[in-house]
């Protein structure tokens, strides 16, 4: 253990925790990377390319080495960093991208191969022969590739979403984000503080530095308390705003319950959407890191990196006896020395770069020096240290590094918002087109000193409360160090040997020379053929270090070298939670039918129509296959009676002076002649003069019609209307709602529909001459109950659907089939009701496809030619009129023979392709009627066909049939039954 | 994205569904033949910079709006009722 005193863990608690299956203790308050360090563990990973080992490099979500995977089973999790995963009692952990071990890694012999797997090596290897790609190479890389596994098993967790409304979101906890808050929480404006750590106070927490004469944590705990007892401020930790959306719209992930042994009924993660009227980004800062040969040891971490364990977890970097050293080329790095020193741990020297180097304290200082090599592949042993041309080595086990700090420009360019480069902070500053309403302040501006960051916090926010119109008063800060920021612009240190720029995607400085040697300048270039900064850490800790690497190769500075900008997610997202939750039957919402208790009752086997659930049959004892219960249930409507739920149906209510003008225009054919109590078939076309959809109109009164929509487009034809109405025809007095789910409809079909509804209806003239095929009325039925009738059939039996509002849908259904129980009362599902329309050769969607006209259908003559409708000019351009395919039936000539849905109908004896291609079948069913399969089709000159034989061919199953074109009407095709 | 309803004030623009180009308020007269209708159907602009276009809340009051939007920075310059559009003769 290499404990210190101080810090910010819990040590009356005690955590056990598993890595690659030894067992360790930690405290609350430890990450995984910090009670790994306690405990001595330096190798925590092995690199993407190379496999080279691994430990870790930061304290923070930029860590790109220390990925980790967590927990057992369904719940397993790879590539999480373990400097932000919270140690929890029992927390199980493994290192990846390693075989057999972390020690012993197999692939470790990438590294030997390095010299050719160097930049764009993908894309200059994998080229010949063509053919092995597919069949050796991608399977090979494929095996290679990728980091950690996932547990391959469904996500036990559950997740939430969430919408939050603010004045002012501001993101990052530390002393700019805590100063910020603290100002508009006092002025009384909605708040949202959101900080990806669990714990609020940003770098505070990693420092030694006193506020006003007391350690910072002391304000920390101050603010916190006075935000917490503020009502319009809200505080969400282990909370990353990983992205900004149009308008003031921010994503953030709260993680819930990542951080306990058993979520305990909480959900994992709640994805929050937050919309904020101003946004102040207090990010932070990044440091970075400076490359020399072999800085990939585990060991070798960043400066504050290393003070961050030192002070908040108060782990040392080394064992007790070992040293450490810092290589820094700002001042910020002596920092390091100065409270290492101060927790007593050994530092061997600092080597800055600098020949006037400070020294802060009690340590040695070796200026005008730089670390050339580092030896020790599974643990730092040694650095070797150049003064004046001459190199020594030296014994340390530990080194901190640090190349200056990059502020977290992050979200403010996730709008396109290019950095502009800081020659005085030796840093690229957020600019160029900001998220609206959103200002940075402290670190992520620039402003790094605590002192700085505690006013801009308190500025930024009393500028954002002034835009709001929100007065603020001024806000007392703590005094605080206000250390001048004293670097020099040092990059890499040059030399031979492979120096790493990006660590998790193994980008060295020769890379980057390569790229530019093979003339990949421009930053994107160089991004993608080196892969710089597309790992899972987006390059925090690589791409300015790259850029300045590119810039001193082409000699023409930062500015012109340019950067690149940054996307969303500012760290890795689940897709679990981008869903919020919404899997299984929450995937989408299900609509249930009026009667659906009642069919769910009488065993009926559902299928979804959209977003409904519809009974599809009812099967009955003693039928063990579909067809049984859909032929019993086809014949009972045409021998008896049939109940059918067909609320599904669009309904849409149209009302106004001019309904029916409206209705003129949106129906190809005549509707504004629809007689009071009388029922139209209509037909709607697109504007392109393609069939749209079809229904029923029925007119109510003058003034009043309800039309009837297909299942799948009730909801855009309604929208259609809706812009009809207002976008086309806002001078037309009509107004449409829909009703669809307002009134359960049933049909009531076949020879006995009569007789079963008279029992039902109250003082209600049923004859044939009183309501005859066609007709429609309100009345009541059951004693009082408020209904709509219309005689229309589907079926082409005498036929009815009756409407009851919706409530009553259930009750009406068992009341229907009690009272039918003599008439043999059959209730009927989506299988026969498709039979019974096959047979009758009415078009659905099957038919209805987008690609076929009115004449195609059989049903030209209702394109008026009277009247402008919807479609109605371009449904006469010249190609659409000369389609000559149209609606016929057609039997096979065995009966016994099923042709499918989707064959294509060829002459007999010809050659079977495109230019041959004579139509295709768009329905088929066995027909229990007929005793014989039947289709519907679409045949070229198929009205003029009848009795001709086609072959229907299904050249996937090697099957032609020879089918008999016959009237697409099996059933009554003069319609009888129906007017009877 | 929020879109400002003219009667609703802010909404989300999830509660909308998105239609394109307002040029198809412009619904040509029938007299004026097929080649009117296919350059109204057919046709559409889909500029970089400031675009006029339809919205509908369906998940709302049902209203069409003319949003008029860049569709380079999705700044929202305005919205307006669409029938008040085409009553105006747009």
């Amino acid at each position: 253990m290499s404990r210190l005193d101080g810090g910010l863990v819990d040590r009356d608690r005690v955590l056990s925790f598993s890595f690659d299956g030894r067992r360790y203790v930690g405290h609350p308050g430890d990450t995984l990377a910090s009670a790994l360090l306690a405990n001595g563990v330096k190798l925590m990973g092995r690199s993407f390319k190379y496999h080279r080992p691994r430990g870790v490099l930061s304290a923070g979500s930029e860590e790109p080495n220390a990925l980790v995977e967590l927990r057992t089973g369904p719940r397993q999790e790879p590539n999480t960093r373990a400097t932000v995963a919270e140690l929890f009692d029992g927390l199980e952990a493994r290192s990846q991208n390693r075989f057999p071990s972390l020690g012993f890694d197999l692939l470790g012999i990438n590294d030997l191969f390095a010299p050719f797997l160097t930049a764009g090596f993908y894309y200059k290897t994998f080229m010949w022969p063509k053919a092995f790609w597919e069949k050796l190479y991608e399977p090979a890389i494929r095996r290679a590739a990728g980091l950690g596994r996932l547990s391959m098993g469904p996500d036990p967790d559950a997740y939430d979403k969430g919408f939050l409304h603010c004045d002012l979101l501001v993101i990052g906890g530390g002393a700019a984000g805590l100063s910020a808050a603290l100002t508009a929480g006092r002025a009384g404006a909605r708040v949202v503080l959101a900080d990806e750590d669990f714990r609020l106070g940003g770098r505070l927490l990693a420092e030694s530095h006193l506020l006003d004469d007391a350690p910072a944590t002391d304000w920390v705990r101050m603010v916190e308390a006075e935000l917490a007892s503020l009502p319009n401020v809200r505080v969400l930790t282990r909370t990353t705003v990983f992205g900004a959306y149009d308008h003031g719209i921010y994503g953030a992930v709260e993680r819930v319950s990542d951080h306990l042994a058993d979520p305990a009924g909480r959900v994992r993660q709640t994805l929050w959407r937050i919309t904020a009227r101003r946004t102040v980004l207090a990010g932070g800062a990044t440091e970075r890191h400076v490359p020399f040969r072999n800085n990939d040891r585990p060991g070798i971490m960043l400066a504050g990196a290393m003070r961050a364990y030192a002070n908040r977890w108060a782990v040392s970097p080394v064992a007790r006896g070992e040293r450490v050293a810092i290589f820094t080329n700002n001042d910020d790095g002596h920092r390091t020395a100065v409270d290492l020193l101060a927790k007593g741990v050994p530092v061997l020297a600092v080597i800055d770069p600098r020949e006037h180097a400070p020294r802060l304290g009690g340590y040695q200082v070796m200026a005008g020096a730089t670390v050339t090599g580092a030896r020790g592949r599974l643990g730092l042993r040694s650095i070797e240290v150049t003064r004046n041309g001459q190199p020594e080595w030296l014994e340390c086990s530990a080194l901190g590094v640090s190349g200056g700090w990059n502020p977290n420009v992050n979200l403010a360019s996730h709008h396109r918002g290019r950095p502009v480069w800081s020659e005085d902070h030796l840093a690229f500053l957020p600019g160029g087109e900001l998220p609206s309403c959103m200002t940075v302040a402290g670190a992520a501006a620039g402003q790094g000193s605590t002192h700085a960051a505690l006013h801009d916090g308190v500025a930024q926010a009393r500028a954002a409360l002034d835009a709001l119109g929100i007065a603020a008063s001024e806000t007392a800060v703590p005094v605080a160090e206000d250390a001048p920021l004293r670097q020099t612009a040092f990059w890499h240190v040059p030399g031979r040997g492979r120096a790493w720029v990006d660590f998790q995607n193994d980008v060295t400085v020769k890379d980057i020379a390569l790229a530019h040697k093979e003339n990949m300048r421009p930053v994107e270039h160089l991004k993608r053929w080196t892969t710089l900064g597309m790992a899972t850490d987006q390059g925090k800790t690589a791409n300015v270090t790259a850029l300045a690497v590119m810039a001193e190769l082409t000699g023409k500075g930062i500015p012109q070298t340019g950067t690149t900008i940054f996307r969303p997610p500012y760290t890795p997202v689940a897709l679990s939670v981008l869903g919020g939750g919404n899997t299984g039957p929450g995937f989408r919402p299900t609509r249930l039918t009026p009667t659906h208790e009642w069919a769910k009752a009488e065993g009926a086997t559902f299928v979804e129509v959209g977003q409904w659930m519809r009974a599809q049959y009812f099967p009955k004892d003693g039928e063990s296959h579909w067809r049984q219960s859909v032929d019993r249930e086809a014949r009972a409507v045409r021998s008896g009676v049939g109940l059918c739920d067909v609320t599904t149906l669009g309904k849409i209510d149209v009302q106004g002076a001019d309904a029916g003008e409206f209705l003129n225009r949106i129906y190809s054919n005549m509707m504004g002649t629809l007689k009071v109590g009388r029922v139209r078939y209509g037909l709607m076309l697109r504007e392109d003069g393609f069939v749209y959809d079809d229904g029923t109109c029925a007119r109510l009164a003058e003034d009043h019609f309800v039309v009837t929509t297909t299942t799948a487009n009730a909801g855009l034809v309604f929208r259609n209307m809706e812009f009809a109405r207002q976008c086309l025809w806002p001078e037309l007095d009509v107004q449409v709602i829909s009703t669809t789910d307002a009134w359960a409809q049933i049909a009531v079909a076949g020879p006995h529909a009569r007789t079963l509804l008279s029992r039902l209806v109250d003082d209600f003239d049923l004859s044939n001459e009183a309501f005859p095929f066609m007709a429609c009325g309100d009345l009541t039925v059951c004693g009082g109950l408020r209904a709509r009738l219309f005689r229309i059939s589907f079926s082409g039996e005498l036929a009815y659907e009756i409407a009851v509002p919706a409530r009553y849908g259930n009750a009406l259904m068992a009341r229907l089939m009690e009272r039918g129980q003599d008439l043999g009362a059959t209730p009927y599902g989506t299988e026969a009701l498709a039979v019974l329309r096959i047979e009758k050769g009415h078009a659905v969607a099957a038919e209805i496809n987008g690609q076929t006209t009115a004449a195609m259908l059989g049903l030209g003559r209702m394109v008026s030619e009277k009247k402008d409708s919807i479609g109605a000019v371009m449904s006469r351009r010249e190609g659409m009129v000369a389609d000559r395919r149209r609606l016929v039936g057609l039997m096979p000539v065995d009966p016994s023979q099923q042709v499918v849905a989707g064959a294509h109908l060829f002459n007999p004896g010809a050659e079977q392709g495109t230019a041959t291609d004579q139509g295709w079948v768009t329905s088929s069913c066995f027909s229990p009627h007929l005793g014989s399969y039947i289709s519907l089709g679409l045949l070229e000159d198929g009205d003029a066909r009848l009795g001709d034989v086609v072959i229907a061919a299904n050249p996937l199953a090697g099957v032609n049939i020879e089918t008999k074109v016959v009237s697409p009407h099996f059933v009554d095709p003069d319609g009888e039954r129906l007017r009877d | 994205m929020l879109i400002p309803h003219p009667l609703l004030g802010l909404r989300d623009a999830q509660e909308f569904t998105y239609l394109g180009d307002a040029s198809l308020l412009n619904r040509p007269d029938p007299a004026e033949g097929e080649a009117a209708f296919c350059d109204y159907v057919f046709l559409r602009d889909n500029p970089a910079g400031v675009h006029r276009e339809l919205w509908y809340h369906e998940q709302g009051d049902r209203s069409w709006l003319v949003v008029t939007r860049d569709t380079v920075t999705h700044e929202i310059l305005g919205a307006e009722l669409a029938r008040d559009v085409k009553g105006a003769g747009a």
